[in-house]
């Protein structure tokens, strides 16, 4: 389970690319390594055409509200040949957090890249086919963000309404 | 299909309608779903030339509420989400806490867990066997596979004491140890399948009709298959012979001699023999996993995560504040993310985990194989009969609370 050539995978990158690697961690045999997005797309051609990335496993995001920027983006590969797998992380600020699409590079990250839009509220520049997938078209809010109420009924009490408190924030 | 083409909206102008487009609607209410999946078809007489999967009529939130529930609590989550192979995503699940907080799991447990799983396994191949075939006009097979799965059926019940949503994980082991008399129930079904499965195999294999319907049917070559993302027995029956109980074994899979079976063509037919194999194979482990069962706990005797045995409770204050802690509010996890992932009758199951040092799980991201088989249906239905939609539908055998969540 463990990435065998964990730090020489990440030297390369550095070597390659050396403005794209922001940060590489190895937690539990699990490989990250955060990139620019300015270069997310060539880092991640890189990693299939030469590392022989081949495998797309899932896109997802989560959600830091207090930290800037506030959503980490997440894209895991694997390399079926070599039976080593790598996550690439990049990040995305508010008001309206956008990433590159690795649709290009690895095509099953479309449902993906939609489901994360769908459910964040991540555009990916360059998808082809960027709409909701699991909620209704005329879903308003993104459910899986933190400030996202999964329970209860909208209520906005009049203190609430002085604050200037949008109704969508707190709707259930 | 290198490009990304094949996924987009619009089809070229090589296919003008001989008479005019039909649009019909298969699904979401429709007996060739297996679900409620909705395929908008774009018809030209009997062909499809486009076809667009709507999801998302399942859609129940797991991956938020798994975010307000401590990881004990996770686990009942878990076996809803691919509801015909409960005990897989149950162990899925806990892998992936158990990797966070670098837990072992005593022998023992691993042993229940793969004999859970593989029968999961064989349950979840008869039901697809029994539902296709039904959709594909054997009406009698589907009561034979009924009546195969309601014996795996019957040991989950005899070990968890439900028949479908065992939620029988815990982090660090499993919640029971086996039953009196399990074992022996469960050596009854491993000597009896190999000859149910033959049956099978007698009446559809070699069916001329069954061979007509599949053969050559929603072929997916062994590239194609890489490229689009398929996983599990979708992509072995294309080539790639990848399965994670070999690639990277988890539950000490490692122990048992098994085989990874693969096809080459990569058509419905070759997703039904790769199917009937994987039986053969699993019932191979169960065999193995009876015989070399090992003794010892089946729970981890870690306190500060797994429960204090209910004997310990009277004669020991510790064990009283443990279970009180781990009743309560649960364990902690600490900082980090990880990937855990298991085998599961549709392919890679994976737990992506999010910790931000809480007892709940900051992110739970689910990487559910039945919505990765489905993404690339738009390309194997393009240029076929409607009839062999449904064949392509059947041999992808996804799960709709899996795909949707």
């Amino acid at each position: 389970m463990a990435v065998n050539e964990a730090g020489t995978l990440v030297e390369r990158i550095s070597s390659r690319f050396p403005q794209a690697l922001q940060e590489s961690s190895d937690f539990r045999g699990d490989l990250s390594v955060v990139i620019d997005p300015a270069q997310l797309v060539e880092v991640a051609r890189f990693l299939k055409h030469e590392e022989g990335f081949d495998y797309f496993l899932y896109n997802t995001a989560v959600d830091w509200p207090a930290r800037d920027p506030r959503f980490t983006i997440v894209w895991e590969v694997r390399s079926l040949a070599n039976r080593t797998r790598v996550r690439i992380k990049t990040t995305a600020s508010m008001p309206d957090p956008h990433v590159p699409s690795l649709t290009s590079v690895w095509p099953p990250a479309n449902w993906h890249e939609r489901e994360t839009y769908d459910l964040f509220g991540i555009t990916f520049d360059g998808h082809p086919d960027l709409r909701r997938i699991l909620m209704p078209d005329t879903w308003e809010g993104y459910p899986l963000r933190k400030d996202y109420v999964s329970f209860g009924e909208p209520v906005i009490f009049s203190d609430q309404k002085l604050e200037g408190l949008e109704p969508d924030a707190i709707r259930g | 299909m290198a490009d990304v083409s094949l996924y987009e909206a619009t089809i070229g102008p090589e296919h003008e309608p001989q008479t005019e487009w039909m649009d019909l609607n298969m699904g979401p209410h429709h007996p060739s779903t297996h679900g409620v999946l909705r395929v908008r078809l774009k018809l030209d007489g009997e062909r499809v030339r486009d076809a667009e999967p709507d999801i998302g009529y399942l859609h129940t939130g797991f991956e938020k509420s798994f975010e307000d529930k401590t990881y004990a609590q996770g686990i009942t989550f878990s076996d809803r989400m691919d509801y015909l192979a409960p005990p897989i995503n149950n162990v899925g699940f806990v892998s992936a806490v158990e990797k966070l907080i670098g837990i072992e799991v005593p022998p023992r447990a691993q042993a229940i867990r793969v004999l859970m799983m593989e029968l999961a396994r064989v349950a979840s191949h008869e039901l697809w066997l029994g539902t296709t075939g039904l959709d594909l006009g054997v009406y009698s097979g589907f009561f034979y596979a009924w009546r195969d799965r309601d014996l795996a059926l019957d040991l989950n019940e005899a070990y968890s004491g439900v028949r479908m949503m065992t939620s029988f994980t815990r982090v660090g082991g499993v919640a029971w140890d086996l039953p009196d008399g399990w074992i022996d129930q469960l050596q009854r079904f491993v000597d009896v399948m190999p000859k149910r499965l033959d049956d099978f195999e007698a009446m559809l294999t070699q069916n001329p009709i069954w061979r007509q319907r599949l053969e050559g049917v929603g072929v997916l070559s062994r590239e194609d298959a890489i490229e689009a993302g398929v996983t599990g027995p979708v992509l072995r029956a294309s080539g790639v012979d990848y399965d994670v109980r070999k690639a990277f074994p988890y539950c000490g899979y490692e122990q048992y001699d098994f085989e990874v079976p693969s096809f080459k063509n990569g058509d419905c037919y070759d997703r039904y023999r790769q199917r009937i194999a994987e039986m053969r194979q699993s019932l191979r482990i169960l065999q193995q996993a009876i015989d070399t069962l090992p003794d010892g706990p089946y729970l981890s005797s870690n306190r500060k995560v797994a429960l204090p045995p209910r004997s310990e409770l009277s004669k020991s204050m510790e064990s009283v504040i443990h279970h009180f802690r781990l009743v309560s509010e649960g364990f902690k996890g600490p900082e980090g993310d990880v990937y855990a992932y298991v085998e599961s009758p549709r392919g890679e199951l994976g737990f992506y985990l999010v910790s931000d040092g809480t007892n709940k799980p900051y992110r739970m991201k689910v990487r559910p194989p039945s919505f990765c088989n489905l993404q690339p249906l738009r390309k194997l239905v393009q240029g076929v009969l409607v009839a062999d939609v449904i064949a392509i539908l059947g041999s992808l055998d996804f799960i709709l609370g899996d795909v949707d969540r």
